[in-house]
């Protein structure tokens, strides 16, 4: 259990910085997911953290204490990843075994002939095999034990590498990118497993990926990533709806957010398509970026108009994708009732409530707003 | 020509013919797969099969290279032969061989590939150099060993003398010949087990030596045998079986620089049946000791496979 500090960490691999100087705290006993598309340096910030790769300038500390230059090996940290990194020809119990023997048994006592012959092995295997047997319980691997890893499926062969990580109590828990190789109905299976062996356990957890969702499921913080600098850290909830950059607000969310041309108006109002929004912001007059999720769009009335040129119907609930006539923009909307789909090509009227409305600068930058009259905030904005 | 036209009508026969009439067709997709099988089977017969057992009838001959005629004399061959005290010593000999460069060459080979995998420059430069000996010829090589290895001249004992050290004359010394033909074996062998153990040493995933390192093995020699010693078991088998193969047919050396001398003290299985099959033509008699030699060359062999099946599940 421990608390990681990273100071100012920059990375940079043959001239291209991968990490321009990550300020970053995170507490003990939390689950935070470092989320980002591909090439953003979250995992080069995992094996910072780790040790396996040297950052080029910037502190970690670990537990209160830095441990910059200190081998991975002394740095009690734990790792799984994203292939599991199981030794082939070990079976279960010895893939498991490996943290435990490395740190309780000496050099010689690990020795292949010599070493079970010396005084006080016996009991620490004893010791090891206890451990082992808790764990497999824990995990429900007990039955596993004695394969080896390639006679394992994918699901069973990560309950193998947490298992090898959780055995020696870790100050935290490293996962590079551990569901990515599994298919999609066990991935969403064992991100329940994971969130809850998070709450059993209350160690700090350290997740790297680049599935949203998964963020978005497990995490108690999220720290988004893009371009190697961390752009924005919170709740799910935090993050999801209330974005610092349109970057974050298109990364985050599945279908994506919508995203359409706006104008800010010399008196601080705002037109999307045409209309005003009773909506009212103190940046200056320009172009901006107005941002509305998809479950927020509310079909059928509204200032807007466009025509089903989609339809995806998932049972539960419907996206329906619509063309906007003149601006060549597509547009996501979520409908929760199934039941009363638009037809296809029909022409549909939409809107969205003010407080559904993220609005970013040129930059991508978030804008912060101020409704017109907000007592009617929930109605559907109208010319 | 028919074999071809027959693979033809197999192949034609539409598939639902094939399902409706089963024993029919099926006899003809049999001969098929025969006349598929046809020249690679030939071969082995005309090339490998055939003059292994051409080797074998010899053996219980008393033919001479170049006599008209020759007549069976059973297992007379093999009872001169184990009677003959030359044979023993050329069997010791080799198996000496065998037992001094085989854990020598794996061993160089082994250590060589992991210094070359463990630098970070210059490496294709000392792949070369190591692999130089593999690509040269041998008995040219060997006449270099000669000069190198020379009593009065030679660089070994010069450098030798420069270190106040004895000179020695390694290969007209009884005691030191087969020794210093050992160490050109090794020479020679070191860079072709080094390739394969490179080429083992690449194939093992990055991530087993970070998750070693985070599990605690922070030494080399502990992510060594953790990691890369199990890894490579599979190529070790494979380097073991062929450096053992290829030390029981050691024969240039011999040939160039001792020639079995001196007083047989460096006479080796595949030297004695040249010199019975090609100075003597007593091509029964050598045919004879090809087939001892075949027995362990297959020995070998059948270690290599027993243990392959063994092997370890690596995904």
């Amino acid at each position: 259990m421990a608390q990681i500090e990273l100071s100012t960490i920059r990375k940079s691999f043959d001239g291209t910085d991968v990490l321009k100087g990550i300020d970053f705290r995170i507490e003990d006993g939390e689950f935070i997911s470092l989320v980002g598309p591909s090439g953003c340096g979250k995992s080069t910030l995992l094996r910072i953290i780790a040790g396996l790769e040297p950052q080029n300038s910037g502190q970690v500390h670990i537990d209160g204490r830095p441990v910059d230059g200190i081998r991975p090996s002394a740095r009690n940290l734990a790792m799984v990843f994203q292939s599991y990194a199981l030794y082939p020809h070990l079976s279960t119990f010895d893939n498991i075994a490996v943290p435990l023997r490395m740190r309780r048994l000496s050099a010689i006592e690990r020795l292949p002939l010599l070493g079970p012959l010396l005084p006080g092995r016996r009991a620490k295997e004893r010791g090891i095999r206890a451990d082992i047997t808790a764990i497999a319980e824990q995990l429900d691997i007990a039955p596993l034990l004695r394969r080896k890893p390639g006679q394992l499926s994918g699901g069973q062969r990560q309950r193998v590498a947490v298992g090898r990580a959780m055995v020696r109590e870790p100050l935290a828990f490293l996962f590079d990118e551990p569901l990515s190789n599994l298919d999609a109905k066990l991935r969403v299976h064992m991100r329940a497993e994971l969130a809850e062996l998070h709450r059993r356990l209350k160690a700090t957890f350290v997740y790297v990926t680049h599935d949203q969702a998964e963020a978005m499921t497990m995490s108690s913080r999220i720290a988004v990533m893009m371009g190697g600098e961390l752009i924005q850290v919170g709740t799910p909830a935090e993050i999801y709806n209330d974005p610092r950059d349109i970057r974050v607000a298109e990364f985050i969310g599945s279908p994506k957010i919508n995203i359409l041309p706006g104008r800010v108006r010399k008196d601080g109002g705002i037109d999307v398509l045409g209309s005003a929004l009773r909506l009212a912001c103190g940046a200056t007059a320009g172009e901006c970026r107005v941002g509305v999720r998809p479950e927020r769009i509310d079909l059928g009335t509204g200032p807007f108009s466009g025509s089903v040129v989609h339809l995806e119907n998932l049972g539960a609930e419907a996206f329906v994708h619509l063309a906007i006539e003149g601006a060549g923009l597509r547009l996501i909307a979520r409908l929760a009732d199934v039941r009363h789909l638009p037809a296809m090509g029909s022409p549909v009227a939409f809107g969205f409530a003010s407080d559904a409305v993220q609005v970013f600068d040129p930059a991508g930058k978030r804008i912060p707003l101020r409704a017109e009259q907000s007592e009617r905030v929930r109605e559907p904005a109208h010319v | 020509m028919s074999d071809g036209s027959m693979t033809i009508d197999a192949a034609i026969v539409p598939a639902g013919a094939a399902r409706r009439s089963l024993p029919v067709h099926g006899s003809r997709r049999t001969y098929a797969a025969y006349a598929l099988v046809a020249p690679a089977a030939a071969l082995m017969l005309v090339m490998l099969l055939g003059p292994l057992a051409g080797v074998i009838a010899l053996s219980f001959t008393d033919y001479q290279l170049g006599a008209p005629h020759f007549s069976w004399i059973g297992l007379a061959n093999y009872q001169d032969l184990f009677a003959d005290k030359v044979f023993w010593t050329a069997l010791r000999n080799t198996l000496t061989y065998v037992v001094v460069v085989v854990p020598g060459a794996v061993i160089a080979g082994l250590a060589i590939a992991l210094l070359i995998q463990s630098g970070t420059s210059l490496r294709s430069l000392y792949r070369t150099i190591y692999f130089l000996p593999v690509m040269a010829t041998l008995i040219a090589m060997a006449v270099v060993w000669e000069f190198m290895l020379h009593p009065q001249f030679g660089l070994v004992n010069g450098l030798l003398r420069g270190a106040g050290l004895p000179a020695f004359a390694w290969l007209q010394d009884r005691s030191t010949a087969l020794y210093a033909l050992c160490a050109i074996g090794i020479w020679q062998a070191v860079g072709f087990n080094m390739v394969l153990f490179l080429a083992g040493l690449v194939s093992i995933p990055k991530q087993l030596y970070e998750a070693a390192e985070i599990d605690g093995a922070s030494s080399g020699w502990a992510r060594f045998r953790l990691v890369t010693w199990p890894m490579l078991g599979p190529v070790t088998t494979f380097v073991v079986v062929i450096s053992g193969i290829r030390s029981f047919q050691v024969f240039d050396t011999v040939h160039v620089l001792t020639k079995g001398g001196p007083s047989k003290s460096t006479e080796v299985l595949i030297h004695t049946m040249y010199t019975e099959g090609f100075e003597f033509f007593r091509s029964g008699y050598a045919a004879a000791i090809t087939v001892v030699f075949l027995v362990f060359v297959l020995a070998l062999t059948l270690i290599k496979s027993r243990l392959a099946d063994r092997g370890v599940h690596y995904t």
